[in-house]
C-alpha cells in the first residue's frame, strides 16, 4: 500500500532522510520508532506529499506520490497531524466534515452527514459536535483529527504521534482503534514516541536513527536490536509487560561499562534488589541458582544474564550445583543475597571474595540461611556485610581496589 | 440545517435588508421624495439585459481618439410606473447610482476582507494587505497630478496600478512555486510602505490637484454614474462566484496548509486563486471609489461573530452586510451640511465598534 525505496531527502546540507527503503501493506501497523530529530515527521511528509524525496520513489497504491494529484492522493492517504490549532472558531463537526473534501464536488454543499457521524462515533467524539475545536483539550482534538482522517475513508493512515497529548486511557482507545481499522484491511503507519504502546500495538515496528533504518522487524526483535540503545544513546531492557504480554522497554540512563563480574547467590526480592543494583552500575552479573519462576530468575531472563535456576521446591541437582559454582568461581566477587539458593554457592567458592548482602530497605532477609552461608564459608573475616543497595555498591567498588 | 439552506437563509435576509436600505437611502437627501415614489422609480429603472451588440466608441488616450469595439448591451424596462419626472430624474440619475455604486463597492472590499482575513488567518487582514489599495492609489494620483504623463483615465490607471501591485508583491514572495503566507504579508508591507513615498512625493508635486488627489484616497462616491456601475458589477460577480465556488477550500485552508494538502486541496493553485480573485474585485472597487478603509475588516468580523467561520455562509452574508454598511455610511457622508468623504465615515465609525469588539473580546475567538 505504501512503499518507498532508497528515498533520500535533505535540508540544505543536512541529510534528514538517507536510502530508506520501507512497505506498508494492507491489514499492517507499523511503527515508526527513533529518537527526536531521526526524521520520522520528515518521512512521513514525504509519503503524504508535502515534501518531496532528493532522489529514490514514494508509492502510495501503485502509484508514484509526486504524480498524483493532492485530491487523487488524499482519497487514498489520510494524515492524523501531530496538533492543529485551527483557528477562526469551527466546531469539531465541521473540522471532521472536512475531511469529506476529496470525495466531494466543490459546489456541491449538501450534506454528507453519515460518514461524518460514523467518524465521530468511532473515535467517541460525538459529544464534542458542536464544540469550538480549539476549546477542546489537546486529547480530545487529537481525537477529532483522527475522525477527521476517517471521514476520509483512506485506504492508508499516516499519524504522527497519535498517542503524544493522550491520557493512558484514551493512548490505548486510540491504538485500539487504529488497530482495528487496520484489521478492516487498511495500512498504517504511525510516528510512535511511547516505545511501549509501539510494541503492544504494531505488527512491526522501524527504527529510524539520523535519517536511516537502523533496524526492522517484530516489536521484541527490534527492541533487543543493539542499534535501539545505540540510536536513543541509552541502554534499554526489554522485558514482558505481565499483563498486556508484549514487551516493554526501560530506558537506563547511561550505563557505565565496567569490566568487573559479579554472581548474585539467591533469588527472591533481595536477589532482584542484588541484580537490578549492580548491572545499573556496570557490573557484568552472573545469578544462580535461583529457583525457577522466581523474580530473580525472570528478572536475569530480561537483563540476557547468565543464569542457573534450580527447580522451584527441593533441593538442586549436582549438575546445578556445578554449573552454578563454576559461575561464582569465574566471577571476580560473589554477592550472597540471602534469599533461596544463596547457601549453595556460599560453601563452595573458595576463590572468589563475597559480600554478604542484607536488604533493610523492604525485603526480607532469611536470617538463618544467612548464617549457614556464611559459616559454611568458614572463614568469616572476608564476609563483608551489607544493609542496603547504595552499601553494597560501595562496598563492591572498596574492594575493587 | 444545511449550509446551502442556512446560507440562502441568511443571504435572502440580507438582500432584503440591503434593498430596503438602498430604497430608503434614495428617499433620503435635500429634495424630499415619498418611498412609495423612491420604489416605484427605483422599478423603472430595472433594465434587464437583452442582447449584446458591438459599437465604436472612441476612447481617448491624451489627445488622441482611437476607435475600438465595445461591447454594448441592449436593455428592456419591464416596469413603468407613473413617477413625476423631476422626482424620477432625481432618484434615477442623481442617487440611485450613487447608492447602488456604493452597494456594488462595499460588496466588493468586504468579499475581499472576509477572503484575504482567511487566507492569512489574521483577523487584522484587509483588502489592501497585499498592496492593492497602494497600488491603486499611485495610478489614481499619479493621473490626477501628471495628467499628461498618465493620460489614461483615472479608473483605468488606478485599476492597473492595484492589480500590478498585487502582482508585484506575489512575485517577490514566491520562491520555487511556494507562496508562504508569512513572506507574502511582509512583503505586502514592504511594497505598501514603499507605495505610500511613491504617493507622497507625488502629492508633494501635485500643485492645483492636490486637493483632488487627497479627496480621491480618502475615498468617496462622487462620480458615480450608471456607466461605472456597467464597468464595475459584471467584474464583482464575476470574481464573487468564482470566489465562493472557493469557499470550502478556504476553510480547509484555515486548518493549516499542511492539512489542506493531506485533504486533497491543491494548496499553491488555489491560493494563487483566492489572491487573483481577491485582488481583482478589489481593485475593481478602489478603481471607482478610491481607497475606501475599514469596510473590508470590519464588516466580514462582525458576520463571522454572527454566521460562524464557514466561508460558505461568511462570503455572501459579508458581502451583502458590506453593500448595506457602505450605502448607510455614505448616506450619512452626503447628509451633513457639507459633503465628506465615506471613506471618513466608515472609519469614523468603523474604528470604535472595532475596540467595542476588542473591549468584548470577541476577536479573541478569532
Amino acid at each position: 500500500m505504501i512503499e518507498l525505496d532508497d528515498v533520500s531527502l535533505s535540508y540544505g546540507d543536512v541529510e534528514v532522510l538517507s536510502g530508506v527503503n520501507l512497505t506498508v501493506e494492507r491489514g499492517e501497523f507499523v511503527a515508526l520508532v527513533g529518537p527526536n530529530g531521526a526524521g520520522k515527521t520528515t518521512l512521513l511528509r514525504t509519503i503524504n506529499g508535502i515534501l518531496d524525496a532528493d532522489s529514490g520513489g514514494v508509492w502510495v497504491d501503485g502509484d508514484p506520490v509526486g504524480e498524483l494529484r493532492a485530491r487523487e492522493l488524499s482519497r487514498q492517504l489520510a494524515t492524523v497531524p501531530q496538533d492543529t490549532h485551527v483557528g477562526f472558531a469551527f466546531t469539531a463537526e465541521q473540522v471532521v466534515e472536512m475531511g469529506r473534501t476529496p470525495h466531494r464536488s466543490r459546489l456541491d454543499w449538501s450534506d454528507d452527514a453519515d460518514p461524518v457521524d460514523a467518524a465521530l462515533a468511532r473515535t467517541e467524539t460525538e459529544h464534542l459536535r458542536d464544540r469550538n475545536v480549539d476549546d477542546l483539550s489537546g486529547g480530545e482534538r487529537q481525537r477529532v483529527l483522527l475522525a477527521r482522517a476517517l471521514a476520509q475513508e483512506p485506504a492508508a493512515l499516516l499519524l504522527d504521534e497519535p498517542t503524544a497529548s493522550l491520557d493512558i486511557n484514551h493512548q490505548i482507545r486510540v491504538l485500539g482503534l487504529v488497530e482495528e481499522l487496520v484489521s478492516e484491511g487498511r495500512a498504517a503507519l504511525a510516528a510512535i514516541h511511547d516505545l511501549d504502546l509501539a510494541a503492544r500495538f504494531c505488527d512491526r515496528l522501524v527504527l529510524l536513527h539520523e535519517g536511516r533504518i537502523q533496524a526492522a522487524g517484530p516489536p521484541g526483535a527490534v527492541l533487543r536490536d543493539p542499534g535501539l540503545g545505540e540510536a536513543f544513546g541509552t541502554t534499554a531492557a526489554v522485558t514482558r509487560n505481565p499483563v498486556t504480554g508484549t514487551p516493554t522497554v526501560a530506558a537506563v540512563a547511561d550505563r557505565p561499562e565496567r569490566d568487573v563480574s559479579v554472581h548474585v547467590a539467591g533469588g527472591g526480592e533481595s536477589g532482584v534488589v542484588a541484580i537490578r543494583s549492580l548491572w545499573r552500575a556496570g557490573y557484568d552479573v552472573s545469578v544462580g541458582p535461583v529457583p525457577e519462576g522466581d523474580v530473580a530468575a525472570s528478572l536475569a531472563g530480561q537483563l540476557d544474564l547468565a543464569a542457573v535456576t534450580a527447580p522451584a521446591f527441593g533441593l538442586p541437582d549436582e549438575e546445578t550445583r556445578r554449573w552454578a559454582r563454576r559461575l561464582a568461581r569465574e566471577a571476580e566477587w560473589v554477592v550472597l543475597t540471602g534469599g533461596p539458593g544463596c547457601d549453595v554457592v556460599a560453601d563452595a567458592v573458595d576463590e572468589a571474595d563475597q559480600i554478604h548482602a542484607s536488604f533493610a530497605d523492604g525485603t526480607s532477609v532469611d536470617a538463618e540461611r544467612t548464617l549457614r552461608a556464611a559459616d559454611a564459608r568458614g572463614d568469616g573475616g572476608q564476609l563483608t556485610v551489607v544493609e542496603n543497595q547504595a552499601a553494597l555498591l560501595t562496598a563492591v567498588e572498596e574492594q575493587l581496589e | 440545517m444545511g449550509v446551502a439552506t442556512r446560507t440562502a437563509a441568511w443571504s435572502g435576509g440580507l438582500l432584503g435588508l440591503l434593498c430596503v436600505t438602498i430604497l430608503a437611502s434614495a428617499a433620503h437627501g435635500p429634495v424630499g421624495v415619498e418611498l412609495p415614489v423612491v420604489a416605484r422609480a427605483a422599478l423603472n429603472a430595472v433594465a434587464i439585459p437583452t442582447g449584446v451588440g458591438m459599437v465604436t466608441a472612441g476612447v481617448r488616450i491624451g489627445e488622441l481618439t482611437l476607435s475600438v469595439p465595445v461591447p454594448d448591451l441592449t436593455y428592456t424596462h419591464p416596469f413603468s410606473f407613473a413617477v413625476p419626472d423631476t422626482q424620477e430624474t432625481i432618484v434615477r440619475d442623481i442617487r440611485l447610482p450613487r447608492i447602488l455604486l456604493g452597494a456594488i463597492v462595499g460588496f466588493a472590499l468586504s468579499t475581499a476582507g472576509a477572503i484575504m482575513q482567511g487566507f492569512f488567518r489574521n483577523p487584522m487582514a484587509d483588502p489592501s494587505i497585499i498592496g492593492v489599495s497602494s497600488g491603486a492609489a499611485v495610478g489614481a494620483v499619479a493621473t490626477i497630478a501628471f495628467p499628461l504623463v498618465f493620460p489614461f483615465g483615472l479608473q483605468a490607471a488606478a485599476f492597473v496600478g492595484a492589480l500590478l501591485a498585487a502582482f508585484g508583491v506575489y512575485v517577490i514572495a514566491t520562491e520555487n512555486g511556494r507562496t508562504p503566507v508569512a513572506t507574502l504579508l511582509l512583503a505586502g508591507i514592504a511594497i505598501q510602505t514603499f507605495l505610500g513615498a511613491v504617493i507622497s512625493y507625488m502629492l508633494l508635486q501635485s500643485g492645483e490637484s492636490l486637493e483632488e488627489a487627497i479627496l480621491w484616497l480618502m475615498g468617496h462616491l462622487q462620480y458615480s454614474s450608471w456607466g461605472r456601475i456597467e464597468e464595475t458589477l459584471p467584474v464583482t460577480l464575476l470574481f464573487f462566484g468564482i470566489l465562493l465556488a472557493y469557499a470550502r477550500d478556504l476553510n480547509v485552508l484555515l486548518l493549516g496548509e499542511e492539512d489542506a494538502h493531506a485533504l486533497g486541496i491543491d494548496v499553491e493553485r488555489t491560493k494563487r486563486l483566492l489572491l487573483a480573485g481577491s485582488s481583482v474585485i478589489t481593485a475593481a472597487a478602489v478603481a471607482v471609489a478610491g481607497v475606501i478603509g475599514f469596510v473590508g475588516l470590519i464588516v466580514p468580523h462582525m458576520m463571522r461573530l454572527i454566521v460562524g467561520p464557514d466561508h460558505r455562509i461568511l462570503l455572501p452574508t459579508s458581502a451583502l452586510a458590506g453593500a448595506t454598511f457602505l450605502v448607510l455610511a455614505d448616506t450619512v457622508a452626503r447628509s451633513g451640511p457639507a459633503e465628506v468623504p465615506v471613506g471618513i465615515v466608515t472609519a469614523a465609525v468603523g474604528a470604535p465598534f472595532f475596540l467595542f469588539l476588542l473591549r468584548r473580546r470577541e476577536v479573541h475567538a478569532l
